[in-house]
């Protein structure tokens, strides 16, 4: 008990010590998190009649955000399938950040959907036992397992390897091995689940489609690995963190391939929507061309799209993809590209045309906004604050009082790889 | 506050039984007789042990007679607080042997809107709800994406157009009802679906799951005059609602529980309308099932509806 006391001093510890950008960085994201407490105080005080959301059009900004994260959330495994599976050493060393990541990214998918609801106070309704639960009936408490049972995953999962090392042995494979492999098809589920919350309404026809889950998955692998990317590249340069550019490499091949994918589904949606245009149609057409003049969403959907080809070029052509600097730009493309199309261009029009024919379109509003900014920036927080305790311990340079400080292996900073080119 | 609201008679729900479950809302209404006068201020004009009652309400179909009747009772304190009207809210059971379904004469409607208001007035509806909505539809066409639904009221009916109004159809395979997490809404015996407003948590789900457009969200305070509000009310149907939660259609289950019609049915003017009993083979409504060429809104979806549309021939 006293090692985990440790953990928690040292940590903590680790937390409120930093250079100054990374004080700044910390009290940039406070800042904005107290900016969107606010907003969600107004919120909470008057009702959700404070956003733009109406009966209409009943989910919004929120929902999208959600959507997108439990994809972002999902991706992890494509860290995890080489580290533990294929037995991929480089990616074996940064595969805590991946979960890290998971894990801010499923925080932030429960508050998205905490801030949609109108009655935060009947929290408890949904506690099975204390409340009803409509479980298996409702997707919508399946989602609520999932999501709750694959932040438990990965935080015991993360939370055994840190705890481990912090105390100078190496975890026992074969002991968490069993929870990596169910925490990898747990990760497909919770996006499947997500996509089957949309796809089981009968009633919304551009959401009840079969190739919604495949879609969802596909789209979770682009913008995912394109995040994890960027992040690694971050921690990269400001720590001495060991990330191999292999694992780079791996991240920016996964992140194409999965684009291709989602631009050929993509794709199939549209020919099967407008070959022989129809009713089912109304929302394709709404998003793409615009409706009886109403064209809310249509540049929204084009930016997306133009930015998915550009990135999915960038990705394929090898020269390109080997510059750094584009493959940075590829992958800020894709994280957009792919947030808009499952966000604005997904959640919102499903609601349009409304199933009894009505046209009454949706942008965000302030409120909306701030407090969606607030939830990305806890979401960042405690990914920067997990980063923080876990680099040192990872590298060697943390240990709890007593043990030695092993070879600082981060000293080696960036070994070079075969290829020799700089990713 | 809290005395008046006490003394209010309850004839369908007579049964008392305080000593057998003094649990959180018996010693809730206790506290309220007594400390009302005092606490009331603090609260926002709310007792604590009222907030308090309110936070820790059960679902409805868990709670014993007891815990209803000292819910319906806080029910008509929060009217009186909020918008001093005495109402008396109502807890009448289905009767046995009872299926509500109703049908509606295309050829007769008009759209004249009255319907809507009469349901607006019947249920205290907030300024921007309304269950009923009626489309003016081109002749010739059912595809409701060439529906106006915000024709004027002027000069009705206009040429070329037929009218279709919509309400929740209370579905036999409701997809609203698999939809809420928390089984906050669901079929009664005589086939109203209903919401527990004091047990939904506002995650609009249903709304997504509807295909008929037929629920509605409470994004503010409904705001109510004092003047205007309905004081005959049922905990199922036409009650003050709280803020943040979900409403649709029940029929108006306050009325045809006690063998009336629903303010819709009665406010037509041109007799579109027929409701009543699916199970009695005497009814109208299963003459019209029987001897008129009916069809239903979306029916390919298999939701059921119990709602029909027919024409005269």
């Amino acid at each position: 008990m006293m090692d985990l006391y440790y953990l928690v001093r040292d940590g903590i510890s680790q937390m409120l010590h930093g250079s100054l950008n990374y004080i700044i960085w910390v009290v940039l994201l406070l800042l904005l998190i107290l900016n969107g407490g606010w907003f969600y105080y107004q919120q909470l005080s008057e009702g959700l009649v404070v956003t733009n959301m109406t009966n209409q059009v009943s989910w919004g900004f929120y929902i999208a955000n959600f959507t997108f994260l439990v994809g972002v959330a999902a991706a992890a495994v494509m860290l995890v399938i080489p580290a533990y599976v294929f037995r991929r050493n480089d990616i074996k060393d940064v595969v805590l950040m991946g979960d890290s990541m998971a894990i801010a990214a499923v925080i932030m998918a429960i508050l998205f959907v905490v801030v949609d609801l109108g009655r935060p106070d009947r929290f408890w309704h949904m506690i099975p036992g204390l409340g009803r639960f409509n479980f298996p009936e409702s997707l919508l408490a399946w989602d609520v397992i999932v999501l709750n049972g694959y932040l438990l995953l990965n935080m015991g999962i993360s939370f055994y390897i840190i705890y481990c090392h912090y105390r100078g042995c190496q975890p026992q494979l074969k002991r968490y091995f069993p929870f990596v492999i169910l925490a990898i098809f747990w990760a497909i589920s919770i996006h499947t689940v997500t996509a089957f919350l949309f796809s089981a309404n009968s009633g919304r026809p551009y959401w009840h489609n079969a190739l919604l889950a495949p879609r969802f998955i596909a789209s979770a692998f682009c913008s995912g690995p394109a995040l994890m990317l960027l992040g690694l590249q971050i921690i990269r340069s400001v720590s001495n963190y060991p990330i191999s550019r292999m694992v780079i490499k791996h991240l920016a091949i996964v992140m194409t391939i999965s684009l291709q994918i989602t631009l050929f589904f993509t794709a199939a949606e549209l020919f099967t929507d407008f070959y022989n245009e129809g009713e089912h149609a109304a929302s394709a057409r709404y998003l793409f061309l615009g409706l009886n003049g109403h064209t809310a969403l249509t540049p929204w959907i084009w930016t997306a799209l133009v930015m998915l080809v550009i990135a999915t070029l960038i990705g394929m052509i090898h020269p390109l993809r080997r510059n750094r600097t584009l493959l940075n730009i590829a992958a800020v493309l894709t994280i957009i590209g792919i947030w808009i199309e499952k966000g604005m261009g997904f959640i919102i029009p499903g609601f349009i045309p409304s199933p009894i024919g009505e046209i009454y379109e949706y942008t965000p509003n302030m409120t909306e906004i701030m407090v969606s900014l607030g939830i990305w920036s806890l979401g960042l927080l405690v990914f920067t604050l997990l980063a923080k305790v876990a680099i040192p311990i990872e590298c060697g340079t943390l240990r709890k009082p007593g043990v030695e400080v092993s070879d600082p292996i981060c000293n080696l900073k960036n070994t070079p790889t075969k290829e020799g080119t700089s990713p | 506050m809290g005395k008046k609201g006490l003394v209010m008679s309850k004839p369908d729900l007579n049964k008392p039984d305080l000593a057998r479950r003094r649990f959180l809302l018996g010693v809730g209404a206790a506290t309220a007789a007594t400390g009302a006068a005092t606490a009331s201020a603090a609260w926002g004009g709310n007792t604590m042990s009222d907030a308090f009652a309110d936070f820790f309400q059960q679902h409805y179909q868990r709670m014993t007679e007891d815990e209803i009747r000292l819910t319906l009772e806080r029910i008509e304190r929060k009217a009186k607080r909020r918008y001093d009207a005495d109402i008396n809210c109502k807890n009448t059971p289905p009767q046995e042997g009872v299926v509500f379904g109703y049908a509606l004469n295309i050829s007769k409607c008009r759209g004249y809107r009255d319907c809507v208001h009469a349901c607006v007035t019947e249920n205290n509806l907030g300024e921007d709800t309304q269950y009923i909505r009626v489309l003016e539809m081109p002749e010739g066409s059912l595809d409701l994406n060439h529906a106006d639904h915000y024709y004027d009221s002027k000069d009705l009916p206009h040429a070329g157009h037929y009218y279709l109004p919509m309400q929740c159809m209370h579905c036999d395979n409701p997809p609203c009802v698999k939809a809420c997490p928390v089984e906050a809404t669901w079929t009664e015996p005589d086939g109203i679906v209903v919401v527990d407003y004091d047990w939904c948590i506002g995650c609009r789900y249903c709304m997504t799951a509807c295909p008929y457009q037929a629920r509605h969200f409470n994004w503010g305070s409904p705001r109510l005059s004092a003047d205007k509000i309905n004081t005959d009310t049922h905990y199922l149907g036409n009650r003050p609602r709280p803020r943040g939660v979900v409403e649709k259609c029940h029929f108006c289950v306050q009325r045809t529980r006690e063998n009336r019609q629903p303010a819709c049915q009665e406010a037509c003017p041109t007799g579109a309308r027929i409701f009543g009993n699916l199970l009695d083979p005497d009814s109208e409504i299963r003459y019209v099932l029987e001897n008129k060429a009916v069809f239903r809104l979306k029916e390919e979806l298999g939701t059921e509806p119990k709602f029909w549309y027919f024409r005269d021939a």
